[in-house]
């Protein structure tokens, strides 16, 4: 029998998190804002049917990057878990933290002890009653959770947008402003003004009763960033 | 930890976009079978919920329920509620044992934005009322024990554009019917009353008066079915479903009709 190579515990988690980062990095990003009326999630995403932004529960979101079948499957083991939830005990109790904390656990196990971490990095967002309880839970790869304020980037240029967003955003934005200025830097990023139809976006309405997600598309897309 | 872990399944073992699926994967092995052993009779004193109506109109479908709820000769519950929302497009009605019926409503209500979470689509009208059978038939052992429940289903059916409504059994047998139905122990005299008035065609106001109507003929005469209360301001729940969606009528509305209805009392209250 033979002995394995002995590789550091440093080694294999730096090859672990390229490799992860490296598979994030190829697909486009996704930017998340709160807005006075209600939190933003914009995405470049040319398919209709297949989603990157989902809705959870009455007042979460999930979003994610990078790979779809991935993602797709956290999304769903999230509304299992949201509903669940709410079933067992009542709405309200459902959360985002809670949520938020059940991926980080996962994906964090997933990143120590499976033979390929997951490429994905997804945002779980709850919509307050007033704009500073909004929650913004930017979760990565290796199950690290950070608690956004005001807005967030996913995606392989994160970095780059983040920082056209910083200087451009500002407090008091409407959703339709916050709609525009995602689409526009997701644009400006790319080189050139993106379409309604290379774009998903969904609105967590403030202060709507029961299930506060939504889907902006088509007609009324167009009309919001033209106006 | 605290936290639940998330509910994730092997190949073979997941759930699928079914709700109550998932409830029966991650429970406890030994959860849900209390009412299955012991008692072979029906207790009496659990509250029963009475009469509720679904009746087509030309845009949709209007349900109405009393607010009554009885436990033998005694009123259990003088404001319950038997008329619920099942999601946008849809609402349920139960007549029965109150508790488990509650229970299946909101067992329902989930199972229906379950699935639409996690398919990206709602079901069609057919297959939510499919969903509620098999509900009611998973509800038959406690039936035979006389916790019964049979709800009305009704709902705006966007892809033929009009109102449907459907009934069950205790065996959870599904039945369309055409024009309207009734369910609970007033409902036969409920049934008589619109039987006789009911056109094709009726305006939204004229549906939702009937089924107001029909719920005091039906209090009338079935002691288990709560009248108008004018002295605690009580009056029937009733519910819209059309191409808008649904909506529950404000108890001033409600009240104003009972009232203008109680003004015009002499048509068919003979003694």
């Amino acid at each position: 029998m033979t002995t394995p190579f002995y590789v550091s515990p440093e080694q294999v988690m730096k090859d672990r998190a390229d490799y992860a980062r490296k598979g994030i990095a190829r697909g486009r990003s996704l930017i998340a804002l709160e807005a006075t009326d209600g939190i933003v999630i914009v995405a470049e995403n040319p398919s209709r049917t297949l989603f990157k932004i989902s809705e959870i529960y009455d007042h979460i979101a999930f979003a994610g990057v990078g790979k779809y079948n991935e993602f797709e499957m956290l999304k769903i083991a999230g509304v299992r878990h949201a509903d669940l939830k709410g079933y067992a005990y009542s709405r309200e109790d459902v959360t985002a933290r809670s949520l938020a904390n059940a991926y980080a656990q996962t994906l964090g196990q997933v990143f120590t002890h499976e033979m390929k971490p997951y490429e994905v990095e997804i945002l779980v967002a709850q919509v307050g009653d007033a704009q500073q309880d909004d929650e913004l839970f930017h979760i990565l790869y290796d199950g690290t959770v950070q608690d956004e304020e005001g807005h967030t980037v996913l995606g392989g240029q994160a970095e780059t947008i983040a920082q056209m967003i910083d200087t451009r955003y500002q407090a008091g934005l409407s959703v339709d402003d916050a709609i525009r200025l995602g689409a526009s830097v997701l644009g400006e990023n790319d080189g050139q003004p993106l379409a309604p139809e290379q774009l998903e976006v969904a609105v967590l309405q403030r202060g709507a009763t029961g299930r506060a997600f939504r889907r902006v598309k088509g007609d009324e897309l167009g009309r919001v960033l033209a106006g | 930890m605290n936290e639940r872990p998330l509910p994730l399944f092997g190949p073979g073992f997941d759930p699928g976009p079914s709700f109550a699926e998932l409830l029966r994967r991650t429970a406890p092995p030994d959860a849900g079978q209390a009412h299955a052993a012991g008692q072979q009779h029906a207790p009496v004193d659990v509250p029963h919920g009475t009469t509720v109506v679904a009746i087509r109109f030309a845009d949709g479908v209007v349900l109405a329920g009393d607010r009554r709820a009885t436990s033998g000769y005694a009123i259990a519950n003088r404001r319950i509620e038997k008329v619920f929302p099942a999601d946008d497009l849809s609402g349920v009605a139960i007549a029965g044992v109150a508790g488990p019926g509650i229970d299946m409503v909101r067992l329902f209500q989930t199972q229906l934005e379950h699935y639409e979470k996690i398919e990206g689509e709602p079901l069609s009208l057919e297959g939510k009322a499919n969903q509620l059978a098999q509900m009611v038939r998973a509800n038959l052992p406690a039936a035979l024990q006389g916790l019964i429940v049979v709800p009305l289903f009704a709902g705006f059916d966007e892809r033929r554009g009009r109102g449907r409504v459907f009934s069950f059994d205790a065996t959870g047998g599904k039945y369309e019917e055409g024009d309207f139905q009734v369910n609970g122990s007033g409902g036969v005299h409920a049934k008589n009353w619109i039987k006789a008035a009911w056109r094709e065609g009726m305006s939204v106001d004229d549906t939702i008066d009937l089924a107001v109507r029909s719920l005091f003929a039906a209090a009338d005469e079935d002691t288990a079915t709560g009248g108008p209360d004018l002295v605690r301001r009580i009056f029937p729940t009733v519910a819209v479903i059309d191409a808008d969606g649904y909506r529950s009528l404000d108890d001033e509305d409600v009240a104003r009709r009972a009232t203008a209805l109680l003004g015009g009392a002499e048509e068919g209250a003979g003694e």
